[in-house]
């Protein structure tokens, strides 16, 4: 497909802005990090090895992350096993709910467990009131397992989706061929199954390293002030102490290390892609029979919706049953006035409203340069491949994705706050930031739907006489309708419980949900606290929402993600 | 040597096979024949012991296998779109079940090159699998399952993925090796097989025996030629493709069997089936039973009338269509030559069945 002439020129749209608003601002963390002082100077990449507290920090990073990703397979691979050969019912409705977890933003994900685990919360309160104990027994918040546990609650559902759709498609007849070769079951195991299942095993633990890697609010938040991964670093550094250009040798940091997984996973998506001869889900999924599978079926569903569900019905449960007395609307009644020792100026229902008009607005710029990108994307060059252009920018599109949001942040913070574009004031930079880090999901989830479209329905419509405008109305926008939708809805939470760069990037006047959440949780009082419960069941509610609206109109499993 | 008794299966409450039984003889290959979801996939997992039967036995050697796991019976398996490894070239697929049995590297490597050699495709051992024609992936399957040497090879649809024209060659092919196939030191060469397809050609050229296959029952067991020439009932004869059948009674037994069809009476020469006078019949007409009448012959037996439908010239042969006066329309073939001295379609033809060409079927 190829648009006409005059249409293409709108290309130069996402390039721009990916130039502007992506390139340019990490391009000044490069120069900050290497030329602090407009030379080459490298005292600031030296620090990273003269100072034992870096290297602390760079230590932590890799081994949380390491592990955060053996807990999550540890999770996730018995039920991607059971999702992929069992056929039970209930099925679709329970992995809708396995994926709960992966669109929350971090900040509901922190108060859920800081609600289930902390000292005031329900695991306490429930041991305390059964063993009459006057002190909390479990103390789990700002410890490394807190953390740990919350990284696998967010990710297990990256490795049931990711492990548990290439193993559903897996031909059984290779595992049965090899049992009429004469191979017992452990033997299949080692020397069929596991090696094909590697290429998507390792995407998955690349994927799950990489946000565990990048985490930030879970660690902000359940960690507290003694642990610190490279973007919690790079945040301190700049809002606690203004060394700007110890922060930019961190962020070079990251965004290297990010870099090189991201170019492997890429790598790794390739190979999976290997011709495998895959089957169709219905013929490789069957009902359990003996008492045995049956249990495991139903063993690996409940661990998996208790661990999963429990955390967030916490939080909402807790949002009107905190402190003494019956059940209570008052926390959300709170978030309309600003009490006195409130840390904000504005009370916190403004933050409702700012969230709302940042990810609309978000939402309404990453569909326009989403759509052109997946246009640009979708071009096919003679012979029906995807033309060279395409091809050549088709990974810079994705480059996004792996930057992390603090680090485009903190990059806004250098690039944007000089002339030519000095929006260091503006509240432009939040939607913008948001647009950037949101078009990745937009084109990804247009990009199939569009590369699937006959090019014969456009031809024959133009044979009839429809104009390029008539076509595009009459013909692409019904077809990859739903997918705009489930665009639109991806950019609109992700808008909405951004955190990372919010947390560089807000004005006090501004504040969005996310940043009240976590200012809330971090001060001292049941007001306080409660207000965080409650907006956090708010924003945990409107992610619910579209969660469902994506699941109902989503077309089979069109789209990436 | 392999032995099946009253085998019953069902999947949740839809019944897959009933009571099914049957045997094979050392060195005999045996087809299941049948329609698609007749069962005959579902019996030759069962023997694999890839699926629990309900009820019934699978005796092998005279031992009971029904406690034996899949990866201890020792016979060999091929898929229908072959299930090679994709992560492993044609040597490590060929030499798996060597390994899992154990044998030492020597005996592997000479295994496999033994194999390779009878299936044509020596000097292939490094290449991936997914690199190969879908005829060199199936000579890969069959290296590889006859390999471990099994005491029984069970096929299903080994061909059924193969384009028409490869598939009639390997067809011949297959049977070759399978008939020569290096079993062991004592047992005499060929290896008892057991070859699910629904292809009734492939089946023909391929088996000792065939078992036709219906709705989860066995309808015939025979080899094929005597299948071929008298149908067991009127299922069978329509799934080999013979579709001129009229139905009838039994109208006299001596001297010359005649059946009273709404065509007329027809004699029928050949006495398989042990019939009575009155009983209800089929009367099966295979395609080459029918010659045009000469113009001199009356009102005499065995003569159909009819108006020709259709012709469609097929070299050798000539096919065409006669409409009936009850029924559906008959499809006969002729010799090529006699295209010159058919009429237009539209027009009256009578043509002359050959007695001895016509058998009985049970009614339906």
């Amino acid at each position: 497909m190829r648009l006409h002439k005059p249409w293409r020129l709108l290309y130069a749209l996402p390039l721009i802005f990916l130039a502007i608003f992506y390139f340019y601002p990490l391009l000044s963390i490069l120069s900050l990090s290497l030329m602090p002082q407009g030379r080459l100077d490298l005292s600031g990449v030296q620090a990273l090895w003269t100072r034992p507290y870096l290297a602390q920090v760079l230590w932590f990073t890799f081994w949380q992350a390491a592990v955060s990703t053996g807990l999550t397979l540890l999770l996730g691979l018995p039920a991607a096993y059971v999702y992929a050969r069992y056929d039970f019912p209930a099925k679709s409705l329970l992995r809708a709910l396995t994926t709960i977890p992966f669109v929350m933003p971090t900040v509901v994900v922190g108060a859920a467990f800081v609600t289930l685990l902390g000292p005031r919360g329900v695991v306490n309160d429930w041991l305390m009131t059964a063993f009459d104990l006057t002190q909390p027994p479990v103390n789990l918040l700002y410890t490394v397992w807190i953390i740990l546990l919350a990284h696998a609650f967010y990710n297990a559902t990256v490795v049931v989706r990711i492990v548990g759709g290439f193993w559903a498609n897996l031909d059984p007849r290779l595992g049965e061929a090899a049992a009429v070769l004469g191979a017992p079951r452990w033997r299949r195991t080692w020397e069929v199954t596991l090696p094909l299942l590697l290429p998507s095993i390792t995407a998955a633990s690349l994927l799950v390293f990489l946000f565990c890697f990048t985490s930030f609010g879970v660690i902000l938040i359940l960690g507290g002030p003694l642990f610190s991964t490279l973007e919690v670093e790079i945040y301190r550094q700049t809002v606690n102490y203004f060394n700007l250009s110890l922060a930019a040798v961190l962020s070079l940091v990251q965004l290297a290390i990010t870099f090189v997984v991201m170019v492997v996973y890429t790598r790794l998506q390739a190979r999976a892609s290997l011709p495998l001869n895959l089957r169709p889900q219905s013929m490789t999924t069957r009902r359990p029979v003996s008492g045995r599978e049956w249990l495991l079926v139903g063993g690996v569903n409940t661990v998996l919706v208790v661990f999963l569900l429990t955390p967030l019905l916490a939080l909402a449960v807790r949002s009107v049953t905190l402190g003494p007395g019956p059940p209570t609307l008052r926390y959300y009644q709170a978030l309309g006035s600003s009490p006195t020792q409130s840390v904000f100026f504005v009370p916190p229902i403004e933050a409702i409203r700012n969230s709302l008009l940042f990810a609309l607005a978000a939402v309404a710029l990453s569909l326009l340069l989403g759509l052109i990108s997946a246009y640009l994307l979708a071009e096919t060059g003679p012979g029906g491949r995807q033309s060279r252009l395409a091809r050549a920018l088709d990974p810079i599109f994705l480059l996004p994705l792996g930057t992390s949001a603090v680090t485009l942040g903190f990059g806004y913070i250098v690039a944007l706050d000089q002339p030519p574009l000095n929006l260091r004031t503006s509240l432009a930079l939040i939607p913008l930031a948001y647009t950037l880090l949101a078009m990745p999901f937009v084109v990804r989830s247009i990009l199939p739907v569009l590369r699937g479209l006959n090019p014969r329905l456009r031809e024959s419509a133009a044979v009839m006489g429809a104009s390029p405008a008539q076509i595009l109305r009459e013909i692409d926008l019904p077809i990859i309708g739903r997918a705009v939708l489930v665009a639109a809805v991806f950019a609109f939470t992700i808008s909405l419980g951004e955190f990372g760069a919010t947390l560089l990037l807000y004005q006090p006047r501004y504040p969005t949900m996310s940043v009240v959440i976590y200012r809330a949780l971090s001060q001292p009082g049941l007001v306080n606290y409660g207000q965080a419960l409650a907006m956090s069941t708010l924003l945990m509610g409107v992610c619910l929402a579209g969660l469902l609206l994506i699941e109902r109109v989503r077309v089979g499993d069109v789209g990436e993600f | 040597m392999l032995e099946i008794r009253t085998i019953s299966k069902s999947f949740g409450v839809t019944p897959v096979l009933h009571e099914v039984s049957f045997e094979a003889g050392r060195g005999e290959i045996v087809c299941l024949l049948g329609p698609s979801g007749c069962g005959k996939t579902t019996l030759l997992r069962i023997i694999a012991g890839l699926e629990q039967a309900d009820a019934g036995q699978v005796l092998f050697a005279g031992r009971d296998l029904i406690e034996t796991p899949v990866h201890q019976r020792g016979f060999g398996l091929m898929f229908q779109d072959f299930a090679l490894f994709p992560h492993r070239n044609v040597y490590d697929n060929v030499a798996f079940g060597l390994r899992m049995a154990q044998q030492s590297k020597a005996v592997i490597r000479d295994r496999v090159a033994e194999m390779l050699e009878l299936v044509g495709l020596t000097g292939y051992e490094a290449r991936r699998v997914h690199e190969l024609s879908g005829g060199q992936q199936q000579r890969v399957a069959l290296a590889r399952s006859l390999a471990p040497r099994p005491a029984l090879l069970l096929l299903d649809e080994p061909l059924g993925s193969l384009d028409r024209t490869l598939r009639e060659d390997l067809m011949e092919e297959l049977r070759l090796i399978l008939k020569h196939a290096p079993v062991g030191s004592d047992a005499p060469a060929g290896i008892t097989s057991i070859y699910v397809t629904h292809d009734q050609q492939e089946a023909f050229a391929i088996a000792d025996r065939v078992v036709i296959m219906n709705a989860g029952r066995i309808e015939q067991v025979g080899p094929p030629l005597a299948v071929y020439r008298q149908p067991a009932n009127p299922f069978v004869a329509r799934f080999l493709g013979m579709h001129n059948l009229l139905p009838g009674q039994v109208a006299a037994v001596l001297p010359d069997l005649l059946v009273a069809t709404a065509l007329g009476a027809l004699r029928c020469g050949r006495r398989t089936a042990r019939v009575a006078l009155g009983d209800n019949v089929v009367v099966l007409a295979p395609p080459d039973a029918a010659s045009l009448a000469p113009p001199s012959a009356g009102e005499a037996q065995n003569l159909l009338q009819g108006q020709l439908l259709a012709v469609s010239f097929r070299g050798s042969q000539v096919k065409i269509t006669l409409k009936v006066a009850a029924g559906a329309p008959l499809v006969f073939e002729l010799p090529g030559s006699a295209a010159d001295d058919l009429p237009d379609p539209g027009q009256p033809l009578r043509l002359a069945l050959d007695p001895d060409g016509l058998s009985l079927l049970p009614a339906e």
